[in-house]
Protein backbone atom coordinates (compact mmCIF):
# COMPACT_ATOMS: atom_id res chain seq x y z
CA UNK A 1 0.00 0.00 0.00
CA UNK A 2 1.17 3.28 -0.69
CA UNK A 3 1.88 4.97 2.22
CA UNK A 4 4.22 7.97 1.79
CA UNK A 5 4.17 10.73 4.00
CA UNK A 6 2.30 13.64 1.36
CA UNK A 7 -0.32 10.55 0.99
CA UNK A 8 -0.58 10.47 4.52
CA UNK A 9 -1.02 14.65 4.67
CA UNK A 10 -3.44 14.89 2.63
CA UNK A 11 -5.46 12.26 4.46
CA UNK A 12 -5.04 14.39 7.20
CA UNK A 13 -5.89 17.64 5.24
CA UNK A 14 -9.05 15.82 4.15
CA UNK A 15 -10.09 14.63 8.17
CA UNK A 16 -9.64 17.82 9.23
CA UNK A 17 -11.93 19.53 6.56
CA UNK A 18 -14.55 16.61 7.32
CA UNK A 19 -14.64 17.40 10.68
CA UNK A 20 -15.04 21.20 10.81
CA UNK A 21 -17.37 20.67 7.94
CA UNK A 22 -19.41 18.40 10.14
CA UNK A 23 -19.37 20.52 13.28
CA UNK A 24 -20.76 23.58 11.07
CA UNK A 25 -23.75 21.51 10.06
CA UNK A 26 -24.47 20.08 13.74
CA UNK A 27 -24.58 23.65 14.77
CA UNK A 28 -26.87 24.33 12.02
CA UNK A 29 -29.18 21.76 13.04
CA UNK A 30 -28.92 22.55 16.46
CA UNK A 31 -29.13 26.56 16.00
CA UNK A 32 -32.98 27.24 16.19
CA UNK A 33 -33.39 25.01 19.08
CA UNK A 34 -31.08 26.15 20.63
CA UNK A 35 -31.78 29.58 20.80
CA UNK A 36 -35.29 29.46 21.88
CA UNK A 37 -34.01 29.02 25.46
CA UNK A 38 -32.41 32.74 26.03
CA UNK A 39 -35.75 34.03 23.99
CA UNK A 40 -38.11 31.86 26.56
CA UNK A 41 -36.18 33.17 29.43
CA UNK A 42 -36.54 36.91 28.36
CA UNK A 43 -38.75 39.84 30.48
CA UNK A 44 -39.10 41.39 26.69
CA UNK A 45 -42.47 41.10 25.03
CA UNK A 46 -40.64 41.91 21.91
CA UNK A 47 -38.05 39.32 19.98
CA UNK A 48 -34.52 41.20 21.26
CA UNK A 49 -31.52 39.41 21.62
CA UNK A 50 -29.94 39.81 23.84
CA UNK A 51 -32.59 39.73 26.14
CA UNK A 52 -32.82 42.98 28.44
CA UNK A 53 -33.51 41.13 31.58
CA UNK A 54 -34.44 37.37 32.86
CA UNK A 55 -38.33 36.15 33.36
CA UNK A 56 -40.41 33.32 34.05
CA UNK A 57 -43.52 35.07 32.38
CA UNK A 58 -44.05 33.53 29.62
CA UNK A 59 -43.71 29.99 31.23
CA UNK A 60 -46.36 31.31 33.54
CA UNK A 61 -48.53 32.70 30.67
CA UNK A 62 -48.21 29.73 29.11
CA UNK A 63 -49.15 26.96 32.03
CA UNK A 64 -51.87 29.61 33.24
CA UNK A 65 -53.52 30.61 30.00
CA UNK A 66 -56.31 28.41 29.12
CA UNK A 67 -56.51 28.65 25.52
CA UNK A 68 -53.10 27.16 25.55
CA UNK A 69 -53.64 24.77 28.15
CA UNK A 70 -56.80 23.98 26.29
CA UNK A 71 -55.38 23.53 23.08
CA UNK A 72 -52.54 21.29 24.74
CA UNK A 73 -55.00 19.22 26.43
CA UNK A 74 -56.89 18.67 23.15
CA UNK A 75 -53.41 17.93 21.33
CA UNK A 76 -52.88 15.04 23.44
CA UNK A 77 -56.36 13.43 23.59
CA UNK A 78 -55.75 13.57 19.76
CA UNK A 79 -52.25 12.20 19.82
CA UNK A 80 -53.46 8.89 22.11
CA UNK A 81 -56.21 8.23 20.63
CA UNK A 82 -54.14 8.27 17.21
CA UNK A 83 -51.54 6.44 18.57
CA UNK A 84 -54.06 3.81 19.69
CA UNK A 85 -56.05 3.15 16.53
CA UNK A 86 -52.62 3.31 14.60
CA UNK A 87 -51.00 0.82 16.28
CA UNK A 88 -53.94 -1.42 16.89
CA UNK A 89 -54.64 -0.93 13.24
CA UNK A 90 -51.41 -1.16 11.74
CA UNK A 91 -50.23 -4.19 13.69
CA UNK A 92 -52.64 -6.27 12.25
CA UNK A 93 -52.08 -4.95 8.79
CA UNK A 94 -48.60 -5.54 8.87
CA UNK A 95 -49.16 -9.19 10.17
CA UNK A 96 -51.55 -9.46 7.27
CA UNK A 97 -49.14 -8.11 4.74
CA UNK A 98 -45.58 -9.72 6.03
CA UNK A 99 -47.81 -13.15 6.19
CA UNK A 100 -50.80 -13.07 4.07
CA UNK A 101 -50.41 -15.19 0.85
CA UNK A 102 -53.93 -13.88 -0.78
CA UNK A 103 -53.79 -11.85 -4.16
CA UNK A 104 -53.66 -8.34 -4.09
CA UNK A 105 -51.38 -8.50 -0.82
CA UNK A 106 -48.73 -6.49 -3.10
CA UNK A 107 -51.42 -4.23 -3.62
CA UNK A 108 -52.75 -3.68 -0.56
CA UNK A 109 -49.23 -2.89 0.76
CA UNK A 110 -48.57 -0.01 -1.62
CA UNK A 111 -52.05 1.70 -0.36
CA UNK A 112 -51.11 1.13 2.73
CA UNK A 113 -48.36 2.94 2.34
CA UNK A 114 -49.41 5.61 -0.16
CA UNK A 115 -50.23 8.55 2.72
CA UNK A 116 -46.54 8.85 2.98
CA UNK A 117 -45.98 9.85 -0.34
CA UNK A 118 -49.49 11.89 -0.61
CA UNK A 119 -48.41 15.49 0.52
CA UNK A 120 -50.26 16.45 3.45
CA UNK A 121 -52.36 19.10 1.72
CA UNK A 122 -53.44 17.52 -0.53
CA UNK A 123 -55.28 14.94 1.73
CA UNK A 124 -55.95 17.57 4.03
CA UNK A 125 -57.87 19.48 1.40
CA UNK A 126 -59.67 16.00 0.14
CA UNK A 127 -60.60 15.11 3.85
CA UNK A 128 -61.96 18.53 4.15
CA UNK A 129 -64.29 18.39 1.86
CA UNK A 130 -65.61 14.82 2.45
CA UNK A 131 -65.97 16.05 6.38
CA UNK A 132 -67.90 19.25 5.60
CA UNK A 133 -70.68 17.31 3.73
CA UNK A 134 -70.63 14.99 6.86
CA UNK A 135 -70.34 17.86 9.04
CA UNK A 136 -67.41 16.50 11.10
CA UNK A 137 -65.86 19.67 11.14
CA UNK A 138 -64.84 21.25 14.50
CA UNK A 139 -64.97 17.86 16.19
CA UNK A 140 -61.52 16.22 17.47
CA UNK A 141 -62.49 12.63 16.87
CA UNK A 142 -62.37 13.98 12.84
CA UNK A 143 -58.66 14.98 13.73
CA UNK A 144 -58.25 12.00 14.99
CA UNK A 145 -59.52 9.93 11.77
CA UNK A 146 -57.47 12.44 9.89
CA UNK A 147 -53.97 11.80 11.64
CA UNK A 148 -54.61 7.95 11.94
CA UNK A 149 -54.55 7.32 7.80
CA UNK A 150 -51.49 9.83 8.05
CA UNK A 151 -49.79 7.24 11.07
CA UNK A 152 -50.87 4.42 9.66
CA UNK A 153 -47.88 3.49 7.08
CA UNK A 154 -45.19 4.44 10.05
CA UNK A 155 -46.75 1.76 12.52
CA UNK A 156 -46.78 -0.95 9.17
CA UNK A 157 -43.41 -0.06 8.33
CA UNK A 158 -41.64 -0.49 11.61
CA UNK A 159 -43.46 -3.20 12.79
CA UNK A 160 -43.70 -5.07 9.31
CA UNK A 161 -39.72 -4.78 9.32
CA UNK A 162 -40.02 -6.74 13.01
CA UNK A 163 -42.07 -9.06 11.64
CA UNK A 164 -39.82 -10.81 8.71
CA UNK A 165 -37.22 -10.85 11.24
CA UNK A 166 -38.99 -12.51 13.93
CA UNK A 167 -38.73 -16.80 13.75
CA UNK A 168 -42.11 -17.82 13.13
CA UNK A 169 -41.00 -21.22 14.70
CA UNK A 170 -41.30 -20.14 18.03
CA UNK A 171 -44.93 -19.37 17.35
CA UNK A 172 -45.39 -22.83 15.63
CA UNK A 173 -43.84 -24.17 19.35
CA UNK A 174 -46.22 -22.60 21.19
CA UNK A 175 -49.20 -23.86 18.94
CA UNK A 176 -48.02 -27.47 18.65
CA UNK A 177 -48.19 -26.86 22.63
CA UNK A 178 -51.83 -26.54 22.60
CA UNK A 179 -52.18 -22.28 22.06
CA UNK A 180 -53.87 -21.04 19.31
CA UNK A 181 -52.67 -19.04 16.72
CA UNK A 182 -54.51 -15.71 18.52
CA UNK A 183 -53.18 -17.10 22.08
CA UNK A 184 -49.76 -17.42 20.41
CA UNK A 185 -49.38 -14.25 18.79
CA UNK A 186 -50.25 -12.45 22.14
CA UNK A 187 -48.08 -14.44 24.35
CA UNK A 188 -44.95 -15.39 22.35
CA UNK A 189 -44.85 -12.97 19.27
CA UNK A 190 -45.50 -9.59 20.23
CA UNK A 191 -43.81 -9.10 23.71
CA UNK A 192 -40.81 -9.98 21.53
CA UNK A 193 -41.41 -7.69 18.69
CA UNK A 194 -42.12 -4.96 21.95
CA UNK A 195 -39.22 -2.26 21.00
CA UNK A 196 -40.81 -2.31 17.44
CA UNK A 197 -43.79 -1.71 18.68
CA UNK A 198 -42.83 1.22 21.20
CA UNK A 199 -41.18 3.08 18.60
CA UNK A 200 -44.18 2.95 16.12
CA UNK A 201 -47.03 4.10 18.63
CA UNK A 202 -43.96 6.95 20.08
CA UNK A 203 -44.01 7.63 16.26
CA UNK A 204 -47.78 7.93 15.71
CA UNK A 205 -47.94 9.60 19.17
CA UNK A 206 -45.38 12.38 17.56
CA UNK A 207 -46.52 12.66 14.11
CA UNK A 208 -49.93 13.59 15.51
CA UNK A 209 -49.18 15.74 18.57
CA UNK A 210 -47.07 18.15 15.70
CA UNK A 211 -49.54 17.82 13.02
CA UNK A 212 -50.76 21.03 11.77
CA UNK A 213 -52.31 21.05 8.57
CA UNK A 214 -55.09 18.53 9.18
CA UNK A 215 -55.64 19.67 12.47
CA UNK A 216 -55.92 23.42 10.99
CA UNK A 217 -58.67 22.47 8.28
CA UNK A 218 -61.14 19.91 10.84
CA UNK A 219 -60.59 21.82 13.60
CA UNK A 220 -62.67 24.48 12.81
CA UNK A 221 -62.22 26.79 15.73
CA UNK A 222 -61.72 24.46 18.32
CA UNK A 223 -57.32 24.75 18.25
CA UNK A 224 -54.69 22.41 18.28
CA UNK A 225 -51.54 23.19 20.36
CA UNK A 226 -49.49 23.29 16.53
CA UNK A 227 -52.70 25.48 15.33
CA UNK A 228 -52.51 27.85 18.37
CA UNK A 229 -48.68 27.89 17.52
CA UNK A 230 -49.15 28.41 14.56
CA UNK A 231 -51.43 31.54 14.63
CA UNK A 232 -48.96 33.09 17.78
CA UNK A 233 -46.09 33.05 15.59
CA UNK A 234 -47.97 34.11 12.22
CA UNK A 235 -49.50 37.00 14.63
CA UNK A 236 -46.16 37.72 16.53
CA UNK A 237 -48.17 37.77 19.48
CA UNK A 238 -45.56 37.03 22.67
CA UNK A 239 -42.75 35.13 23.17
CA UNK A 240 -44.93 32.40 25.06
CA UNK A 241 -44.64 30.38 21.60
CA UNK A 242 -40.72 30.43 23.29
CA UNK A 243 -41.62 28.96 26.30
CA UNK A 244 -43.90 26.18 24.80
CA UNK A 245 -41.25 25.27 22.68
CA UNK A 246 -38.81 25.05 25.18
CA UNK A 247 -41.20 22.60 26.75
CA UNK A 248 -41.50 20.58 23.98
CA UNK A 249 -38.07 20.12 23.16
CA UNK A 250 -37.48 19.11 26.84
CA UNK A 251 -40.46 16.59 26.31
CA UNK A 252 -38.59 15.23 23.08
CA UNK A 253 -35.37 14.59 24.80
CA UNK A 254 -36.90 13.07 27.80
CA UNK A 255 -39.15 10.62 25.62
CA UNK A 256 -35.76 10.06 23.46
CA UNK A 257 -33.81 9.22 26.14
CA UNK A 258 -36.35 6.26 27.54
CA UNK A 259 -37.68 4.95 24.21
CA UNK A 260 -33.72 4.58 23.14
CA UNK A 261 -33.23 2.73 26.57
CA UNK A 262 -36.09 0.33 25.97
CA UNK A 263 -34.22 -1.06 23.27
CA UNK A 264 -34.09 -0.46 19.32
CA UNK A 265 -33.03 2.81 19.30
CA UNK A 266 -36.42 4.67 17.77
CA UNK A 267 -35.20 6.42 15.34
CA UNK A 268 -32.94 4.32 13.56
CA UNK A 269 -35.84 1.55 13.52
CA UNK A 270 -38.46 4.15 12.50
CA UNK A 271 -36.65 4.42 9.38
CA UNK A 272 -36.13 0.57 8.71
CA UNK A 273 -32.59 1.23 7.30
CA UNK B 1 -50.86 -31.53 0.16
CA UNK B 2 -52.06 -33.16 2.50
CA UNK B 3 -55.58 -32.27 3.47
CA UNK B 4 -54.61 -30.88 6.53
CA UNK B 5 -52.28 -28.55 5.33
CA UNK B 6 -54.30 -26.81 2.24
CA UNK B 7 -57.11 -26.93 5.32
CA UNK B 8 -54.53 -25.03 7.73
CA UNK B 9 -53.04 -22.93 4.87
CA UNK B 10 -56.27 -21.86 3.84
CA UNK B 11 -57.64 -21.13 7.44
CA UNK B 12 -54.40 -19.05 8.08
CA UNK B 13 -55.24 -17.13 4.77
CA UNK B 14 -58.53 -16.28 5.98
CA UNK B 15 -56.93 -15.13 9.53
CA UNK B 16 -54.88 -12.76 7.68
CA UNK B 17 -57.18 -11.31 5.82
CA UNK B 18 -59.50 -10.77 8.36
CA UNK B 19 -56.68 -8.56 10.50
CA UNK B 20 -56.18 -6.42 7.29
CA UNK B 21 -59.93 -5.58 7.59
CA UNK B 22 -59.93 -3.11 10.23
CA UNK B 23 -57.44 -0.87 8.44
CA UNK B 24 -58.50 -1.97 4.44
CA UNK B 25 -62.46 -0.45 5.43
CA UNK B 26 -60.54 2.81 7.28
CA UNK B 27 -57.99 3.80 4.51
CA UNK B 28 -60.77 3.03 2.12
CA UNK B 29 -63.70 5.01 3.34
CA UNK B 30 -61.14 7.79 4.98
CA UNK B 31 -58.41 7.88 2.10
CA UNK B 32 -59.17 6.65 -1.05
CA UNK B 33 -62.80 8.02 -0.82
CA UNK B 34 -61.79 11.63 -0.03
CA UNK B 35 -59.08 11.17 -2.78
CA UNK B 36 -61.43 10.21 -5.92
CA UNK B 37 -63.70 12.64 -4.46
CA UNK B 38 -61.18 15.58 -4.65
CA UNK B 39 -59.98 14.20 -8.18
CA UNK B 40 -63.78 14.36 -8.99
CA UNK B 41 -63.90 18.03 -7.77
CA UNK B 42 -61.36 18.91 -10.26
CA UNK B 43 -63.19 17.76 -12.92
CA UNK B 44 -65.97 20.43 -11.84
CA UNK B 45 -68.68 20.92 -14.47
CA UNK B 46 -66.96 17.89 -16.48
CA UNK B 47 -64.47 20.19 -17.64
CA UNK B 48 -60.90 20.60 -17.88
CA UNK B 49 -60.56 24.12 -17.17
CA UNK B 50 -59.43 24.38 -13.54
CA UNK B 51 -56.59 22.20 -15.06
CA UNK B 52 -55.90 24.77 -18.19
CA UNK B 53 -55.86 27.47 -15.94
CA UNK B 54 -53.75 25.58 -13.17
CA UNK B 55 -50.87 24.53 -16.55
CA UNK B 56 -51.30 27.69 -18.37
CA UNK B 57 -52.14 30.82 -16.43
CA UNK B 58 -48.32 32.51 -16.28
CA UNK B 59 -48.81 33.10 -12.64
CA UNK B 60 -49.89 29.46 -11.58
CA UNK B 61 -47.18 28.19 -14.09
CA UNK B 62 -44.72 30.01 -12.14
CA UNK B 63 -46.07 28.86 -8.85
CA UNK B 64 -45.26 25.17 -10.09
CA UNK B 65 -41.75 25.82 -11.20
CA UNK B 66 -40.85 27.58 -8.59
CA UNK B 67 -42.12 24.86 -6.53
CA UNK B 68 -40.10 22.56 -8.54
CA UNK B 69 -37.32 24.66 -8.61
CA UNK B 70 -37.00 25.04 -4.72
CA UNK B 71 -37.22 21.64 -4.18
CA UNK B 72 -34.30 20.89 -6.70
CA UNK B 73 -32.22 23.33 -4.20
CA UNK B 74 -33.34 22.05 -1.47
CA UNK B 75 -32.38 18.24 -2.74
CA UNK B 76 -29.04 19.20 -3.46
CA UNK B 77 -27.95 20.78 -0.61
CA UNK B 78 -29.02 18.41 1.93
CA UNK B 79 -26.83 16.10 -0.20
CA UNK B 80 -23.83 17.92 -0.10
CA UNK B 81 -24.23 18.82 3.51
CA UNK B 82 -25.70 15.19 5.00
CA UNK B 83 -23.68 13.42 2.75
CA UNK B 84 -19.96 13.93 4.52
CA UNK B 85 -21.96 13.87 7.99
CA UNK B 86 -23.64 10.36 6.97
CA UNK B 87 -20.07 9.02 6.50
CA UNK B 88 -18.65 11.19 9.49
CA UNK B 89 -21.18 9.10 11.46
CA UNK B 90 -20.51 5.86 9.63
CA UNK B 91 -16.47 5.76 10.66
CA UNK B 92 -16.00 8.10 13.52
CA UNK B 93 -14.55 6.35 16.79
CA UNK B 94 -16.53 5.75 19.74
CA UNK B 95 -18.79 8.25 21.73
CA UNK B 96 -18.61 10.38 18.42
CA UNK B 97 -21.36 8.74 15.95
CA UNK B 98 -23.91 8.51 19.19
CA UNK B 99 -23.46 12.38 20.00
CA UNK B 100 -23.70 12.99 16.73
CA UNK B 101 -26.89 11.26 15.85
CA UNK B 102 -28.24 13.19 19.23
CA UNK B 103 -27.59 16.53 16.44
CA UNK B 104 -29.37 14.69 13.88
CA UNK B 105 -32.38 13.31 15.59
CA UNK B 106 -33.05 15.97 18.40
CA UNK B 107 -34.24 18.16 15.53
CA UNK B 108 -35.43 15.47 13.39
CA UNK B 109 -38.02 15.05 16.79
CA UNK B 110 -39.02 18.27 17.51
CA UNK B 111 -41.84 20.18 16.25
CA UNK B 112 -41.43 21.66 12.53
CA UNK B 113 -43.11 25.13 14.25
CA UNK B 114 -40.71 24.92 16.74
CA UNK B 115 -37.89 24.92 14.58
CA UNK B 116 -39.27 27.51 12.07
CA UNK B 117 -39.70 30.08 14.94
CA UNK B 118 -36.62 29.15 16.06
CA UNK B 119 -35.31 30.22 12.73
CA UNK B 120 -37.46 33.11 12.41
CA UNK B 121 -35.62 34.28 15.47
CA UNK B 122 -32.06 33.73 14.28
CA UNK B 123 -32.37 35.30 10.68
CA UNK B 124 -34.76 38.33 10.83
CA UNK B 125 -34.26 41.32 10.74
CA UNK B 126 -33.94 42.06 14.54
CA UNK B 127 -32.62 38.65 14.75
CA UNK B 128 -29.77 37.31 16.32
CA UNK B 129 -27.69 37.05 13.00
CA UNK B 130 -27.98 40.18 11.85
CA UNK B 131 -27.51 41.73 15.78
CA UNK B 132 -24.16 39.63 15.86
CA UNK B 133 -23.27 41.32 12.43
CA UNK B 134 -24.30 44.66 12.43
CA UNK B 135 -22.75 44.90 16.14
CA UNK B 136 -19.38 43.62 14.38
CA UNK B 137 -19.45 46.24 12.13
CA UNK B 138 -19.49 43.72 9.02
CA UNK B 139 -22.62 45.17 7.75
CA UNK B 140 -24.32 48.69 8.20
CA UNK B 141 -27.85 47.18 7.17
CA UNK B 142 -29.53 44.10 8.12
CA UNK B 143 -29.43 41.77 5.37
CA UNK B 144 -32.78 40.28 4.43
CA UNK B 145 -32.54 36.47 5.35
CA UNK B 146 -36.35 35.91 6.44
CA UNK B 147 -39.88 36.70 4.14
CA UNK B 148 -38.03 35.82 0.99
CA UNK B 149 -36.30 32.62 -0.55
CA UNK B 150 -33.52 32.63 1.49
CA UNK B 151 -34.98 32.07 4.38
CA UNK B 152 -37.43 29.16 2.58
CA UNK B 153 -34.29 27.61 1.72
CA UNK B 154 -32.35 27.62 4.97
CA UNK B 155 -35.79 26.68 6.87
CA UNK B 156 -36.35 23.17 4.66
CA UNK B 157 -33.27 22.51 4.38
CA UNK B 158 -33.09 22.03 8.39
CA UNK B 159 -36.45 19.91 8.49
CA UNK B 160 -35.31 17.82 5.79
CA UNK B 161 -31.58 17.22 6.24
CA UNK B 162 -31.80 14.45 8.39
CA UNK B 163 -34.09 12.84 6.12
CA UNK B 164 -30.77 12.68 3.63
CA UNK B 165 -28.38 12.00 6.82
CA UNK B 166 -30.60 8.65 7.73
CA UNK B 167 -30.73 6.30 4.66
CA UNK B 168 -27.37 7.33 3.34
CA UNK B 169 -25.68 6.54 7.47
CA UNK B 170 -27.60 3.22 7.02
CA UNK B 171 -26.12 2.62 3.42
CA UNK B 172 -22.81 3.58 4.20
CA UNK B 173 -22.81 1.53 7.96
CA UNK B 174 -23.27 -1.63 5.97
CA UNK B 175 -20.78 -1.44 3.22
CA UNK B 176 -18.09 -3.90 3.70
CA UNK B 177 -14.91 -1.57 3.66
CA UNK B 178 -12.51 -4.58 2.70
CA UNK B 179 -13.75 -3.39 -0.69
CA UNK B 180 -12.08 0.21 -0.48
CA UNK B 181 -8.86 -1.59 1.26
CA UNK B 182 -8.57 -4.10 -2.21
CA UNK B 183 -9.19 -0.84 -4.25
CA UNK B 184 -6.60 1.07 -2.61
CA UNK B 185 -4.04 -2.35 -2.35
CA UNK B 186 -4.66 -2.62 -6.51
CA UNK B 187 -2.78 1.07 -6.68
CA UNK B 188 -6.15 3.46 -6.68
CA UNK B 189 -5.64 6.80 -5.59
CA UNK B 190 -7.82 8.77 -2.83
CA UNK B 191 -9.91 10.22 -5.00
CA UNK B 192 -10.22 7.34 -7.30
CA UNK B 193 -11.13 4.94 -4.11
CA UNK B 194 -14.59 7.64 -3.52
CA UNK B 195 -15.17 7.86 -7.06
CA UNK B 196 -14.89 4.70 -8.78
CA UNK B 197 -15.77 2.36 -5.62
CA UNK B 198 -17.06 4.53 -2.46
CA UNK B 199 -19.78 6.61 -3.76
CA UNK B 200 -20.86 4.08 -6.44
CA UNK B 201 -21.79 1.64 -3.82
CA UNK B 202 -23.85 4.70 -1.65
CA UNK B 203 -25.83 5.48 -4.69
CA UNK B 204 -28.83 3.76 -3.62
CA UNK B 205 -28.58 5.56 0.04
CA UNK B 206 -28.34 9.17 -2.11
CA UNK B 207 -31.04 8.02 -4.46
CA UNK B 208 -33.04 7.24 -1.44
CA UNK B 209 -32.32 10.63 0.55
CA UNK B 210 -33.28 12.25 -2.82
CA UNK B 211 -35.99 11.15 -3.67
CA UNK B 212 -37.20 11.19 -0.30
CA UNK B 213 -36.57 14.82 0.16
CA UNK B 214 -37.58 16.30 -3.57
CA UNK B 215 -40.92 14.36 -2.60
CA UNK B 216 -41.44 16.09 1.19
CA UNK B 217 -40.23 18.95 -0.35
CA UNK B 218 -42.99 19.70 -3.12
CA UNK B 219 -45.66 19.18 -0.75
CA UNK B 220 -43.98 21.87 1.84
CA UNK B 221 -46.42 23.68 3.49
CA UNK B 222 -45.53 25.29 6.80
CA UNK B 223 -42.17 26.10 6.39
CA UNK B 224 -42.40 28.46 3.40
CA UNK B 225 -45.88 29.93 5.19
CA UNK B 226 -44.00 31.24 7.90
CA UNK B 227 -40.66 32.13 6.89
CA UNK B 228 -41.70 33.25 3.01
CA UNK B 229 -43.87 35.60 4.61
CA UNK B 230 -46.21 35.63 1.99
CA UNK B 231 -43.76 36.81 -0.64
CA UNK B 232 -42.60 33.18 -1.60
CA UNK B 233 -45.56 30.92 -3.29
CA UNK B 234 -45.31 27.53 -3.30
CA UNK B 235 -47.86 25.19 -4.65
CA UNK B 236 -49.15 23.96 -0.83
CA UNK B 237 -49.69 27.48 -0.04
CA UNK B 238 -51.58 28.67 -2.64
CA UNK B 239 -53.75 25.33 -2.65
CA UNK B 240 -54.33 26.37 1.38
CA UNK B 241 -54.89 30.12 0.08
CA UNK B 242 -57.27 29.12 -2.53
CA UNK B 243 -59.17 26.73 -0.17
CA UNK B 244 -59.28 29.22 2.79
CA UNK B 245 -59.36 32.55 1.44
CA UNK B 246 -61.06 32.00 -2.03
CA UNK B 247 -63.12 29.03 -1.25
CA UNK B 248 -61.90 27.99 -4.94
CA UNK B 249 -62.41 24.23 -4.35
CA UNK B 250 -62.90 22.99 -8.37
CA UNK B 251 -59.28 24.98 -8.91
CA UNK B 252 -57.29 23.67 -5.33
CA UNK B 253 -58.32 20.23 -6.30
CA UNK B 254 -56.92 20.53 -9.77
CA UNK B 255 -53.79 21.94 -8.25
CA UNK B 256 -53.34 19.08 -5.73
CA UNK B 257 -53.81 16.72 -8.53
CA UNK B 258 -50.99 18.52 -10.52
CA UNK B 259 -48.87 18.34 -7.26
CA UNK B 260 -50.01 14.76 -6.09
CA UNK B 261 -48.93 13.41 -9.89
CA UNK B 262 -45.70 15.58 -9.92
CA UNK B 263 -45.21 13.58 -6.84
CA UNK B 264 -46.20 10.08 -7.65
CA UNK B 265 -43.94 10.52 -10.91
CA UNK B 266 -40.78 11.85 -8.94
CA UNK B 267 -41.35 8.52 -6.08
CA UNK B 268 -42.14 6.12 -9.52
CA UNK B 269 -39.32 7.51 -11.02
CA UNK B 270 -36.86 7.52 -8.53
CA UNK B 271 -38.17 3.76 -7.39
CA UNK B 272 -37.38 2.30 -10.64
CA UNK B 273 -34.03 3.40 -10.49
CA UNK B 274 -33.54 1.69 -7.34
CA UNK B 275 -35.26 -1.00 -8.75
CA UNK B 276 -36.20 -2.05 -4.98
CA UNK B 277 -32.14 -2.48 -3.96
CA UNK B 278 -33.16 -0.19 -0.96
CA UNK B 279 -36.04 0.55 1.55
CA UNK B 280 -35.72 3.93 2.24
CA UNK B 281 -39.26 4.12 4.43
Amino acid sequence: MDMTPRRIRRGRTVRYALYVWCTLIFVFLMAPLIVVFPISLSSSAYLQFPPPGWSWRWYEAYFTDSTWMDATYRSLNIAFWTTLLTTVMGTMLAFSLVRGKYRGVNILNQVSLMPLVVPVIVYSIAVYSLFAQWQLIGYWQAIVLGHTVHAIPFVVIIVSAALRTFDISQEHAAMSLGASRAMAIWKVTLPQIRPSLVSAAFLAFISSFDELVVAMFLGGSNMTLPKKMFDNIVNEIDPTIAAVSVVQILMVTAVLLIVSKLGAGAAPASHGS
Amino acid sequence: MSATTWWRRHHDNAGSLLAATPAMLFLAVLYLLPMVLLLAQSLEGRSLVHYEKALTDGLYVRVLVDTLLIAAYVSVACLLMGYPVAYFLSIAPAPWPMIGMIFVLLPFWTSVLVRTYGWMVILGRNGILNRTLLESGLISTPLPLINNTAGVLIGMVHVLLPYMILPLYAVMKRMDRGLLSAAEGMGASGLQVFTRVYFPLTLPGVLAGVTLVYVLSIGFFITPALLGGGKVMMVAVLIEQQVRTFLNWGFAAALSVVLLTATLLVYVGLRKLLRGNVQWT
